[in-house]
């Protein structure tokens, strides 16, 4: 079998290596030991135990034998025309590159090519959160990432930052994109990332790092409606300094398959940490969270809450990790994952992990997946609410729990809006 | 407006209701009593239409339809209202929306527009006046952390906005003090017209003497065993309903 594989593994990256373009911008022995990484560990199936549910090998295997096609031209005037948001500073990445008329969004905000990082920022972060040996994806990423940006924020913003994910793809394309945000000591932020829908069979494998520096705040919310027919791998690693606070608001309506792999390292003291989730499923997707908190310092705070609607045929994952180190005294981190099963061919698998080496602390976790709550149900329709309105009413009432944690009175706005089209 | 006949009705293959007979004209106000598990609560949920109850025999006709042949949308559209004895906290929608589409579901049942935005505002402060409920409370979600007094208040609230015209009122005296139920019972009294009707499901007789019936019936293992003026209430009270189960056994 692991020659299979392997030679799987090998085909691919053939093709990739044809029609793909290369890291160039990753310092060359990373490169190296990321291609050693896939040669060793290969494409992850289901035999990977963090796989299990996600089969990414026999999705190349199936859906990205060759890879051919091209990215369509688009106007900026025309994207910037349908997508700004007016009381917003807006960032514009379509297929992974920036595109955009000012690189400087604001004194604040500074965003470039992520080929154009300087030698300082890339020796000081790049790679140095998503590491390749963690994960054959990663690893896939930093070979052959050719595209992505970087984004530093150096003052509080007084406005929320939007960065808007466009697709102009065509025809059938695998491609890596790699982010590095930094977020400098003592400022505030809200940034939103939006990935839109398009009807193109492409495979995006995205590995954003996050740097929050000393005493940063940093709402981060990530929404995906990335069309039925989009794949969506989305690495998202995060590094907490001392007392900074992130919150990850991740929101998942729609792809052929999306995996979130979201991992925060609070290495610093006093920090704090917020994972929000919410995923919508129907037809035949699956949607696969997974997420890691790694208390590696005392007295640091972590609380999560995912919620899912899982609908037809779909498939979801949560899997969540707490993991607190030998000297992460004094830690609190909470975990709660709860699921509503509207077909018996939905299926929904929770798994919470924990691991903990601190003796003074305090943890807790519970998962929960039913259907709709028919006490509730009857209370509407004894109000003469019929079944498919007073329905519709719970799914959004049971919604409501992780959409009111939305930072932005334009994003919560937004994200009603596609909560609203999934459900109806 | 309300005539059951030899109503029977189980759950899980127990039998609790053995055969209710029970008619309410418009404009009367109707009581029944009897002791825990005499099926009270029960004769409610199958009247509101709960699908967990299984109804083995008898015919309930409400204004001339067959209402166990309706679903329980349908059966609040046409007018039946059950003010719960233990209100559900629906956390995420407001009590305005979830009014307002209640209210515009049951007037598309009959062949009525949405009502309008100003018209349904103006409506939600009359009925909020009414049953001193307050707007702060409206506008929060669907009783969600609201005390036992305040869930009481916004059935009562929501029996105002739906103007039905028959209220089943399940144990809506159960965890009251007496300022609450005061104040329940008087919004009741204000929404009681000739052509509505009213079913106070009680326990006790305390909340008998804020609404005061017509008539009262004892219900006892799944029977009514006796029937009579307002007086009855207070003969229970006086004599609990010791000398009712004796006579049964």
């Amino acid at each position: 079998m692991i020659t299979d594989k392997l030679t799987v593994t090998h085909q691919f990256l053939e093709e990739l290596a044809q029609h793909a373009g290369k890291a160039h911008f990753m310092p060359s022995d990373e490169i190296g030991q990321a291609l050693q990484c896939l040669e060793t560990q290969g494409i992850p199936n289901s035999k990977n135990e963090s796989y299990k549910y996600c089969n990414i090998e026999a999705i190349l295997r199936k859906n990205f034998k060759t890879i051919s096609g091209k990215e369509q031209v688009v106007s900026f005037s025309e994207i910037k025309k349908q997508y700004a948001v007016q009381e917003a500073y807006n960032l514009f990445i379509v297929n992974g590159h920036i595109c955009t008329d000012e690189l400087e969004v604001s004194s604040a905000i500074k965003a470039s090519p992520i080929q154009e990082i300087s030698k300082e920022i890339s020796a000081a972060h790049l790679a140095q959160y998503a590491k390749s040996n963690t994960d054959p994806m990663i690893a896939l990423n930093a070979a052959y990432a050719d595209r992505g940006f970087f984004l530093r924020i150096s003052q509080t913003l007084d406005k929320p930052l939007i960065i808007h994910h466009i697709n102009s793809l065509e025809g059938n394309l695998f491609f890596n994109t790699r982010n590095l945000f930094v977020i400098e000591k003592n400022t505030e932020a809200q940034i939103t990332e939006f990935y839109y829908s398009s009807n193109e069979n492409s495979f995006r494998n995205t590995v954003t790092e996050i740097f929050v520096d000393t005493q940063a705040h940093i709402q981060h919310v990530i929404a995906q409606n990335t069309g039925a027919h989009n794949y969506l791998f989305a690495n998202t690693q995060v590094h907490q300094e001392k007392q900074s606070t992130y919150t990850n608001h991740t929101y998942t309506f729609s792809g052929a398959l999306v995996r979130n792999n979201l991992k925060l390292d609070l290495n610093g003291e006093y920090t704090e940490s917020h994972l929000y989730g919410l995923f919508i499923t129907q037809q035949q997707q699956l949607v696969d969270n997974h997420t890691e908190v790694n208390h590696l310092k005392p007295n640091g705070q972590s609380n999560e809450l995912y919620k899912g609607v899982v609908a037809e045929k779909s498939t979801a994952v949560f899997n969540g990790r707490i993991f607190v180190e030998r000297h992460a005294q004094k830690t609190n981190a909470y975990q709660s994952s709860k699921n509503i099963l509207l077909s018996n061919d939905a299926v929904v698998n929770a798994k919470p992990e924990l691991e903990i080496y601190a003796n003074d602390v305090k943890c807790s976790h519970g998962t929960s997946t039913g259907k709709v709550d028919e006490n509730a149900l009857f209370y509407l329709k004894a109000r003469g609410i019929g079944e498919e309105n007073a329905r519709k009413l719970l799914l959004h009432a049971f919604a409501y729990e992780i959409l009111e944690k939305l930072p932005t009175p334009f994003t919560k706005e937004k994200i009603s809006t596609w909560v609203d089209e999934v459900l109806r | 407006m309300l005539s059951i006949k030899n109503l029977r009705a189980e759950i899980n293959g127990k039998e609790i209701l053995k055969g209710i007979n029970l008619n309410v004209k418009a404009g009367e106000v109707h009581a029944i009593m009897g002791p825990n598990g005499s099926g009270k609560s029960t004769l409610s949920a199958v009247l509101a239409g709960r699908e967990e109850y299984n109804v083995t025999a008898g015919d309930v006709l409400f204004n001339e339809k067959n209402l166990l042949e309706l679903a329980p949308e349908d059966r609040a559209r046409e007018g039946i209202f059950l003010a719960f004895q233990y209100p559900i906290e629906i956390p995420g929608v407001s009590n305005i929306n979830f009014l307002r589409t209640a209210l515009n579901e049951i007037r598309h049942y009959h062949g009525l527009p949405d009502i309008e935005a100003k018209d349904f505002l103006a409506l939600v402060k009359e009925k909020q006046k009414l049953v001193e409920l307050d707007s702060k409370l409206a506008n929060r979600s669907v009783n969600e952390g609201f005390s036992g007094g305040e869930k009481k208040r916004n059935e009562i609230f929501q029996m105002a906005m739906l103007e039905p015209k028959l209220s089943i009122l399940d144990e809506t005296d159960s965890g009251l003090d007496i300022d609450a139920l005061r104040i329940v019972a008087s919004g009741v009294n204000k929404l009681k017209t000739k052509n509505n009707a009213t079913i106070v499901i009680t326990h006790y007789q305390r909340l008998l003497d804020y609404i005061v019936p017509d008539f009262v019936h004892i219900l006892y293992n799944g029977q009514i065993v006796k029937s009579g003026g307002k007086e009855l209430a207070l003969e229970m009270e006086e004599k609990g309903y010791d000398e009712i189960k004796k006579q049964a056994v």
